[in-house]
């Protein structure tokens, strides 16, 4: 019976002998039924798993970005603030600089007054000393003088005096108009 | 044609020793279960070696997956993606090709394991150059479309979806509606199985023919002939070249062509 068998399907290739349609099925059922229930599932859950970590890492990546972005931001906002400050710091600098140099010269200016106001009250000071001295010790010249040209003394104190101050007096009169011509 | 009146006046002139390629090497003798319909030969062993190393590498990658891949895994990841991008997605769409993926993912690998024994040493015969493998695939893929196109429409919708072709005028349908349903029921199912048996049967034949034509020349022919086995062995790398070729294209084609008889039947528009 299996040699005709064998025989009829060796003539004609195109029909299947039941033992090879049989082990063909077997065959596929096998390979499909593992990669339905087995290896299909395995490589999906694993694609699956690799996305979402692929996933999670973009947005983790773009998450810093943007932290990365403000933190830059901030750092420009700073530093122009810093510019901004640094340039208005020095402006007041300048300005103080110039309102300590006016100061010191307005000051320098009133101290040089208050120098030469002393000085000069010093020196009408001195001037009246001298003047009050000059004034006794002329009269006391004068008069020795006189009594000793007029051989009478004048040592009354009050009519000295009064002779002194006449004579001081005209010689002020003609100092301020002429210099002094008798003294 | 020529090749093998040549060879056949070859044998003739050298009277044997020349090994024809002929139809029994594709039903050689049982040695299993004689007479049952478990019958076991050397053709259905490599079908089934073929089968259990298909499943082995397959499951030895889904078992060692890992997020990150490495060099086996990436490269069976690339195969994989191959199949269900390249050719399931791209034909049905990424939802649609979601439920007959194990089919599709079945029957590329599967065809690719079962045509690939024919180039290996010891095994040198495709599992699919005997008529039954092609037939039982294509079995399934007539049924799971046929199948999910009733499902998704009733019987009624189908069939005239099917049959009926939108735009032509009444009286040319007495024609076109035999002709499409030959198309759709006969010739579809019929070529898909036929175009792979009939390539593997045939790669076969011609390495066959090319290996035993160079070892009559080299050792049993005359002297004057023996240069001629530089030929036919040259003719027969080109071809075990071309195998390379055909087991991949043919596996890849199959499944192309599921996919695309799937897709038509289930499609909305015609």
């Amino acid at each position: 019976m299996t040699p005709v068998n064998i025989v009829a399907a060796a003539e004609n290739p195109l029909l299947p002998a039941l033992y090879d349609i049989i082990w063909s099925a077997v065959c596929l059922l096998i390979v499909f039924l593992v990669v339905w229930k087995y290896v299909l599932p395995a490589f999906n859950r694993t694609l699956d798993e690799r996305a979402a970590r692929i996933q999670g890492g973009i947005e983790k990546a773009e998450k810093v970005q943007a932290e990365a972005d403000q933190a830059l931001a901030e750092y420009q906002k700073q530093l122009a603030d810093g510019r901004a400050e640094a340039a208005r710091l020095r402006a007041e600098a300048q300005e103080e600089g110039a309102q300590i140099i006016a100061d010191m010269k307005a000051q320098a200016h009133t101290e040089a007054d208050r120098i030469i106001a002393s000085a000069q009250n010093q020196i009408e000071a001195e001037r009246q000393t001298a003047m009050v001295q000059l004034r006794s010790e002329v009269g006391t010249l004068a008069t020795d003088l006189a009594s000793r040209i007029v051989g009478e003394s004048l040592t009354d104190d009050q009519r000295s005096a009064n002779v002194v101050d006449r004579f001081i007096s005209d010689l002020e009169s003609n100092s301020s108009a002429q210099p002094v011509k008798g003294a | 044609m020529g090749t093998l009146n040549a060879a056949n006046t070859m044998i003739n002139a050298a009277e044997g020793g020349f090994h024809a390629p002929s139809m029994s090497e594709f039903f050689p003798a049982p040695f299993l279960f004689e007479g049952t319909p478990f019958e076991m030969n050397r053709v259905m062993l490599i079908r089934l070696i073929a089968t259990v190393a298909v499943v082995l590498v397959l499951a030895v990658w889904a078992k060692r997956m890992k997020l990150v891949p490495g060099r086996f895994q990436s490269s069976m990841e690339l195969a994989m993606e191959f199949v269900t991008v390249g050719i399931a997605e791209d034909t049905m769409g990424k939802e649609r090709a979601k439920k007959f993926m194990p089919l599709i993912v079945a029957i590329f690998f599967g065809i690719l394991f079962w045509n690939v024994t024919k180039l290996i040493p010891f095994l040198n015969m495709p599992g699919t150059g005997v008529i039954g493998l092609p037939l039982v695939i294509t079995l399934a893929v007539y049924v799971t479309y046929h199948w999910a196109g009733i499902a998704q429409k009733g019987l009624g919708r189908y069939l005239k979806d099917a049959l009926i072709l939108p735009g032509v005028p009444p009286a040319m349908h007495i024609l076109l509606i035999p002709i499409e349903f030959i198309t759709k029921f006969v010739t579809q199912p019929f070529t898909l199985a036929i175009r792979l048996f009939a390539n593997m049967m045939v790669g076969h034949l011609l390495l066959v023919l090319c290996f035993s034509a160079t070892s009559f020349f080299l050792f049993d022919a005359s002297n004057g002939f023996q240069f001629f086995s530089i030929l036919t062995f040259a003719g027969g790398m080109f071809v075990f070249l071309l195998e390379m070729l055909v087991v991949v294209l043919q596996a890849y084609i199959f499944a192309l062509l599921a996919c695309v008889y799937i897709n038509s039947a289930v499609s909305e528009e015609h």
